[in-house]
C-alpha cells in the first residue's frame, strides 16, 4: 500500500523559492519585485547617513534627490535629457531604417546574405569604444560624430537580428505568393516585412536599450553638452550627487522607453493573442 | 475547366556525388474536371510532383503542361493549399481570402463580395473577423481551401492539406470537399499518404514508387457519386483500399519479426 508519506508535494504548501514551474502571481511578484527595491533603498540610506560611507564618495539618497530637485528647478536636467534625447532618437531612426532595408533584404535572397552576414558578424564584435577616437579623427567632434558612436554600436546587432527576423518567416507564407502570381517585391512588401514585424519590433526595442549606452559613451568623450557631459563635469568637481541622480535618470529612461516600446507591441500586434 | 499533362518529368536534388534523382520520366494526365489523387510511402516523391506542377520549384527534364501550354512557375491558374494552411496570422479570416482575390486582381468591393461568398460555403461566415490564431486547424484549412478556390483557378493542388488534423475533423474536412467539388467542378491533384481518403475523394489514384519515384500503378475509382460516408463500407471500396494499399506497402521496408 502507498504510503502518504511527507515527502509527497503538496499543492500551495510547497515553497516558491525551490520549486520548478509554480506560477506566481501577479500581485506576489510584484511584492517581491517593490521589496527589492526598497531593501536597497534603505541599505543604501543607512550606509551613508551613519557614515559608513563617506559623504564624499556616495552621497544619501535625499541628498541626491536634493540635487536633482535644484536640476530641475534650473533647467539643467530637462535641457541635459532634451539634448541626449535628440542624439538617440536621430541615431536610432538611422539605424533602425537602414536595418530593417537591409536586413530584410538579407534575410530574404540568398545572395543579399552572402554579401552582409559574414561582414556585419565581424564588424559587430569589434569594440565600439575603440572606434570613439577614429570617429573624432574623421568627422571631427560635433554632432554628427555623437550620432555615428550610436549608430555603429546599433546597426550591426541591428541588422543582423532583423535578418533573423525575415528568415523565420515561413516559407510557405512566401510560397502562397508565389501561387498568387506576385511578384518578389510585392511579396517583400505584404508578406515578409509584416510577417516579420513582430520580431524586427522585439529586436528594435532590445537594441534600444543598448543605444542609451552608447549615447552616454559619445557624451563622455568630446562632448559640451547632454547627460554624459554633465556626468564628466561632475567628476571634475567631486559632485558624485549628480553622477549617482544622472544614472538613475538614465536607468529611468531606459526602463520608460522599454515600457513604451512593450504597450505598442502588446497594441500593434493583438492579432498573436490566443496564439 | 482544364487539363494538366505531366510528361517525362525527371527531378533530382544536389549536385555532383550528392546528387539524388527523386523523380524519374513522370507521365500522367489529369482529364478536364478529374480529381486525381497521389499516394506513396513517404520519400516517394509525391509532395514534391505537386511542387513542381504549383511552379515553386524548377525540374530537370520533361514538361509540365496546363491545357497544352508549359508552365513558367507559379500562376493563378493553379490554387495550393498546403498543409501548414498558411494563413496570414496578421490578417483576419476574411483578409486573407481577399488578399488572393486582391493578388488576382479584383478590385476591394468584389474581393469583399468574392471573399463572403466562398466563406460560406465553406462554413465559415459567422468567423469572418476573427484573427487565424483563433481558430481550429480544420478551420483554418477551411479558409485556406476557400481562398485557393475564390479566385478561381483551373486546378487545385492540395498538398496532404488534412494531414495535420485528428482523424474527426479530417473525416468533416473530407465529406465537405467532396461536397465542394461536386458542386464547383474543377482538375484537382491532391496527395495524401492516407489511402481510404484517397479512395474516398477521388476518380484516380496513382501509386508512385520511391527511389527514384516514379509511378507504378494507376487505379480507376468506379464508385458511383455523389458519394456519401456509407460508401465507405461498401466492398467495393474496402477492395479497392485493400488493393492500393498492397501496392504501396511493396515499397515499405519489412518489419523485423518477432
Amino acid at each position: 500500500m502507498p504510503q502518504s508519506s511527507t515527502s509527497s508535494p503538496r499543492r500551495g504548501t510547497s515553497s516558491p523559492w525551490f520549486s520548478l514551474q509554480q506560477p506566481l502571481s501577479r500581485r506576489r511578484f510584484w511584492g517581491v519585485a517593490i521589496a527589492v527595491f526598497a531593501a536597497l533603498l534603505v541599505l543604501w540610506w543607512v550606509a551613508t547617513a551613519c557614515g559608513l560611507v563617506p559623504k564624499i564618495f556616495m552621497p544619501t539618497p535625499l541628498a541626491v534627490i536634493e540635487r536633482l530637485a535644484a536640476m530641475v528647478a534650473n533647467g539643467t536636467l530637462l535641457s541635459d535629457i532634451g539634448v541626449s534625447l535628440l542624439r538617440i532618437a536621430l541615431a536610432f531612426l538611422a539605424s533602425t531604417m537602414m536595418a530593417v532595408a537591409i536586413g530584410v533584404l538579407a534575410g530574404t535572397y540568398g545572395i543579399w546574405r552572402a554579401v552582409i552576414e559574414p561582414l556585419v558578424d565581424f564588424v559587430r564584435y569589434m569594440p565600439v569604444v575603440a572606434f570613439v577616437p577614429l570617429t573624432i579623427l574623421w568627422v571631427g567632434t560635433d554632432e554628427f560624430q555623437k550620432l555615428l558612436v550610436i549608430w555603429i554600436g546599433t546597426f550591426f546587432q541591428q541588422v543582423l537580428m532583423i535578418m533573423d527576423a525575415a528568415r523565420r518567416v515561413p516559407q510557405d507564407y512566401i510560397g502562397l505568393g508565389r501561387t498568387l502570381g506576385m511578384s518578389n517585391l510585392a511579396i517583400v512588401r505584404r508578406i515578409v516585412l509584416p510577417g516579420a514585424l513582430p520580431d524586427i519590433w522585439d529586436a528594435t526595442r532590445i537594441c534600444l536599450g543598448w543605444a542609451w549606452t552608447w549615447l552616454v559613451l559619445a557624451e563622455l568623450v568630446a562632448a559640451n553638452s547632454g547627460m554624459g557631459y554633465r556626468i564628466v563635469v561632475s567628476q571634475r568637481y567631486f559632485q558624485t550627487d549628480t553622477i549617482i541622480g544622472y544614472i538613475l535618470v538614465l536607468g529611468l529612461l531606459g526602463l520608460l522607453t522599454d515600457q513604451i516600446m512593450r504597450l505598442v507591441e502588446r497594441r500593434l500586434f493583438r492579432y498573436r493573442q490566443g496564439a | 475547366m482544364a487539363e494538366l499533362t505531366i510528361a517525362g518529368v525527371d527531378k533530382s536534388y544536389g549536385h555532383g556525388e550528392q546528387r539524388k534523382q527523386v523523380l524519374e520520366q513522370i507521365d500522367l494526365t489529369l482529364g478536364d474536371n478529374e480529381f486525381v489523387s497521389l499516394v506513396g510511402a513517404s520519400g516517394c516523391g509525391k509532395s514534391t510532383l505537386l511542387t513542381l506542377v504549383a511552379g515553386l520549384q524548377t525540374f530537370d527534364g520533361g514538361d509540365i503542361l496546363v491545357d497544352g501550354k508549359p508552365i513558367d512557375g507559379p500562376g493563378l491558374d493553379r490554387g495550393v493549399v498546403f498543409q501548414s494552411y498558411t494563413l496570414l496570422p496578421w490578417k483576419s479570416v476574411r483578409a486573407n481570402v481577399e488578399f488572393a482575390l486582391l493578388a488576382a486582381g479584383n478590385d476591394s468591393a468584389s474581393a469583399r463580395r468574392i471573399a463572403d461568398e466562398h466563406l460560406a460555403l465553406v462554413g465559415l461566415s459567422q468567423v469572418a473577423n476573427a484573427w487565424p490564431n483563433q481558430l481550429s486547424g480544420g478551420m483554418k484549412q477551411r479558409v485556406a481551401i476557400a481562398r485557393a478556390l475564390s479566385y478561381k483557378p483551373r486546378i487545385l493542388l492540395m498538398d496532404e492539406p488534412f494531414g495535420a488534423l485528428d482523424a474527426m475533423t479530417r473525416h468533416q474536412m473530407q465529406l465537405l470537399l467532396t461536397r465542394v467539388w461536386e458542386s464547383h467542378r474543377l482538375t484537382v491533384l491532391f496527395v495524401t499518404h492516407d489511402v481510404e481518403e484517397a479512395v474516398y475523394l477521388s476518380d484516380r489514384i496513382v501509386a508512385l514508387g520511391a527511389n527514384p519515384g516514379h509511378v507504378k500503378a494507376i487505379f480507376d475509382v468506379d464508385l458511383p457519386r455523389p458519394r456519401d460516408e456509407t460508401i465507405m463500407e461498401s466492398a467495393a471500396f474496402t477492395a479497392l483500399k485493400r488493393h492500393v494499399l498492397d501496392t504501396i506497402r511493396e515499397d515499405m521496408p519489412a518489419l523485423p519479426a518477432f
